[in-house]
């Protein structure tokens, strides 16, 4: 038993969670806090702003795979940290968010740097709390940690007032079984369930598995690789699937949806059975919802009951932890030899190679180049994390991973801003991993003050920034759909190479091909963080492309070319 | 269609807030809403009527099970149930029509429960038909006032819900006590 106050108790609960790194910013209603954050063997990353403090915290438990952990003040500090927590909420993740609060005292009083912080993230958080007696907050902070990392993970906001803050108690670890009879975070699997999914699979003759998220959290990687090698059925992945199985295998069909690639799709389209497996038919990836695999069977397994037949009505909806399905059925199933389907979707998949413009040369410098040259260079563990955009499409298309928990992007809420921050995050996380940050000129300008972060902390990690003046997704939109009506879409941008060397760090510009190889050799065998400008063509899009309203196989295409 | 919803939540600071937070970001029409204590200290019961259509409701059952502080959840609609409301109605009486209206207070079961010159305050309980019908009949003497608790309802039979949940019961210290089921 000793004698500790509400800062000091919450120190020892978040060291007993395993974190050994933190992401923070100090303000007047958490500086015991941070008082006290000093007696502990726990890292601060300062960032410079609380979004970045929170992407960071996301970044780093997509890495590592551990609860990300971001600190925060009352009222503005804790208004910064929503668009990190929203990110956090609709890729499910796992980040345990602490905001400093007035005392309860003045609660509701309009006090200075007051904000109801529970009532804003309310909707964006799985859980949250205001802690308003210091006895409860072990509890409170167990509990939290359990709720983000078990079942479906998502972030978790403890509001602390500084009074509890700095009351002391007479304090003992408890750790008896955590409490919550509302929470089941997972369900049995019956028998009839498991027996009826392998009827259908060994039934099926045009089948595809559509792997997404859930595969990676629920480390069922391998299993799925067993699976599908056994009954031959080929891989269509999610944005957030991108890792779940190695880029270069023989059954990865490759990304779907929205900007997936055409073959993708089109089988998709004209499958006989889907697998679907953690994923939640997210619109960016059925396409048109009525027009969607219209003669197919469905399966649905994900840990997320409110997925199930939520977007897509599906024959057979499992609520499951991947990794256990997937080891029940393997023996089941039945060994399938489906080379027919398989070899007709590579006859699909042969036509795109005139069309891909990485193929061709050009005077111009096209980000498909960019992304496919650094890929190839790249360190084959090296995380890549991408910002929102065009950038993020294309190095979803191009930056080809081999491992799992090497691709970070903002799917769900497709937060501009996201990827400096983030690749701070995953390099805290991973710190003798190569790690690259792929952003474009508009979202990197959203949140480029963390480059003093890199600095501060000492972190090498290396940045390509695509800058073409504009926004290039909804500028591409606007040409398609818009009538070429570029508003608000031009913006201009800084000199980022004297950005770079204006915090301390490397800056190097790029605008032709050749100038590629050397520029990225020199940033990875840099000591420090460099950030390389690519000046890319102006008004490339994105192909392909599946229109808002149209079937998922009625895809914009790139204009083929002449070789 | 409406559909009617029975939870059981732990009685603790905000939850009622969480419910109506999910009903209004899902999009979901509540008509009535009704949360009290039970017979253990740690759970209230929340009864909601809403306007659906059939998978909405589904939906709603899975977000509504998703909240942490649930216990659990059943959508009732169509089983068997008891369902009640109470009302409390404040009718305008002239001493010509006064025994007019307690007679329809007879009929309908009803009870007077204050008395002045030009009116009476009523209460009535019973199913939200009973109800209508009897604000229906009081209407054309003129209703001054009137307040319904909303619905409660409770499956017929022996079972209860949530009998097949292993719940413990927890006092607000977090000092846990087990007991299984409902």
């Amino acid at each position: 038993m000793k004698k500790l106050n509400g800062a000091q108790i919450m120190w020892e609960c978040i060291i007993r969670e395993g974190v050994t790194e933190i992401f923070g910013y100090p303000g007047g209603a958490n500086i015991p806090i941070f008082h006290h954050l000093s007696e502990y063997p726990i890292r601060l990353v300062l960032p410079r702003h609380e979004q970045g403090g929170a992407h960071m915290a996301d970044g780093y438990a997509r890495a590592s795979g551990k609860v990300g952990v971001a600190v925060a003040t009352s009222g503005p500090g804790a208004t910064n940290l929503v668009t990190g927590i929203a990110t956090a909420m609709l890729d499910s993740y796992p980040v345990v968010f602490f905001t400093g609060q007035v005392s309860t005292n003045l609660i509701g009083y309009d006090a200075f740097q007051e904000v109801d912080v529970v009532g804003v993230t309310m909707p964006i958080t799985k859980h949250n709390y205001l802690v308003t007696d210091v006895k409860d907050l072990t509890r409170i902070i167990r509990e939290a940690f359990h709720i983000a990392r078990s079942g479906r993970p998502g972030p978790v906001l403890i509001d602390l007032p500084k009074d509890v803050q700095v009351e002391t108690i007479n304090w003992e670890y408890d750790d008896s079984p955590i409490q919550l009879p509302g929470y089941k975070p997972t369900l049995p699997i019956k028998d009839q369930e498991i027996d009826q999914i392998v009827d259908m699979i060994n039934k099926a003759k045009n089948p595809v598995i559509l792997a997404g998220h859930g595969v990676l959290l629920s480390h069922a990687m391998s299993d799925l690789k067993d699976f599908a090698e056994k009954c031959q059925i080929p891989i269509a992945l999610t944005l957030l699937g991108i890792g779940c199985i190695p880029a270069t295998h023989p059954l990865n069909l490759g990304m779907m949806g929205m900007h997936g690639e055409a073959w993708v799709n089109q089988a998709i389209q004209e499958a006989d059975l889907l697998v679907a497996l953690g994923m939640r038919f997210d619109d960016r990836v059925t396409g048109n919802l009525k027009t969607f695999a219209p003669g197919a069977k469905k399966i649905h397994i994900d840990i997320a009951q409110s997925e199930l037949n939520k977007n897509v009505k599906v024959d057979l909806a499992l609520v499951a932890d991947l990794g256990k399905t997937l080891r029940l059925l393997q023996p089941l199933v039945e060994s399938a030899d489906r080379s027919e389907w398989i070899d007709y979707i590579h006859n699909i998949r042969k036509d795109t190679g005139k069309r891909d413009i990485k193929n061709h040369q050009s005077e111009k410098l096209h980000a498909a180049h960019v992304i496919t040259d650094i890929s190839k260079l790249a360190d084959p563990d090296a995380i890549v994390v991408t910002d929102v955009g065009q950038n993020q499409m294309w190095t979803a298309q191009y930056f080809s991973r081999e491992k799992p928990f090497s691709f970070i992007s903002s799917g769900g809420l497709g937060t501009m801003g996201f990827g400096l921050p983030a690749a701070i995050g995953a390099k805290v996380a991973c710190p003798d991993v190569e790690v690259w940050c792929i952003a474009g000129d508009g979202g990197f300008q959203m949140t480029q003050a963390e480059l003093q972060t890199l600095k501060q902390e000492n972190l090498k990690i290396n940045i390509a920034v695509l800058n073409n003046g504009y926004l290039g997704m909804v500028r591409q939109w606007q040409e398609l759909f818009f009538a070429k009506n570029y508003s608000g879409t031009p913006l201009t941008s800084p000199d980022f190479v004297k950005i770079a060397e204006a915090h301390g760090l490397k800056g190097i510009r790029v605008t032709k091909r050749v100038d590629i190889e050397k520029a990225v050799l020199e940033a990875q065998n840099s000591e420090e963080s460099v950030l390389i400008e690519f000046l890319i063509d102006k008004e490339d899009n994105v192909y392909p492309m599946v229109p808002t309203g149209a079937a998922l196989d009625k895809m914009i295409r790139r204009p083929e070319m002449v070789p | 269609m409406q559909h009617t919803l029975i939870a059981l939540v732990e009685n603790k600071p905000g939850v009622l807030t969480r419910i109506a937070s999910l009903f209004q970001r899902r999009s979901f029409n509540i008509d009535s809403l009704t949360v009290g204590r039970t017979d253990n200290p740690a759970i209230s019961r929340i009864t909601i009527v809403i306007d659906a259509k059939n998978n909405n409701a589904e939906r709603l059952t899975t977000y509504l099970d998703n909240l942490i502080n649930t216990v659990c959840v059943e959508d009732v609609t169509g089983s068997a149930i008891v369902s009640r409301d109470l009302a409390m109605v404040k009718v305008n009486v002239s001493p010509a029509n006064r025994s007019e209206v307690i007679q329809l207070v007879d009929v309908f079961r009803a009870r007077i429960i204050d008395v002045a010159n030009d009116s009476l305050l009523i209460e009535i309980t019973g199913s939200e038909e009973k109800i209508e019908g009897f604000i229906e009949v009081l209407k054309p003497f003129g209703i001054i006032e009137m307040v319904r608790s909303g619905v409660i309802a409770m499956g017929r039979g022996p079972d209860s819900l949530g009998k097949n949940t292993n719940f413990m019961y927890v006092n607000n210290n977090g000092n846990g006590i087990k007991k299984k089921g409902g």
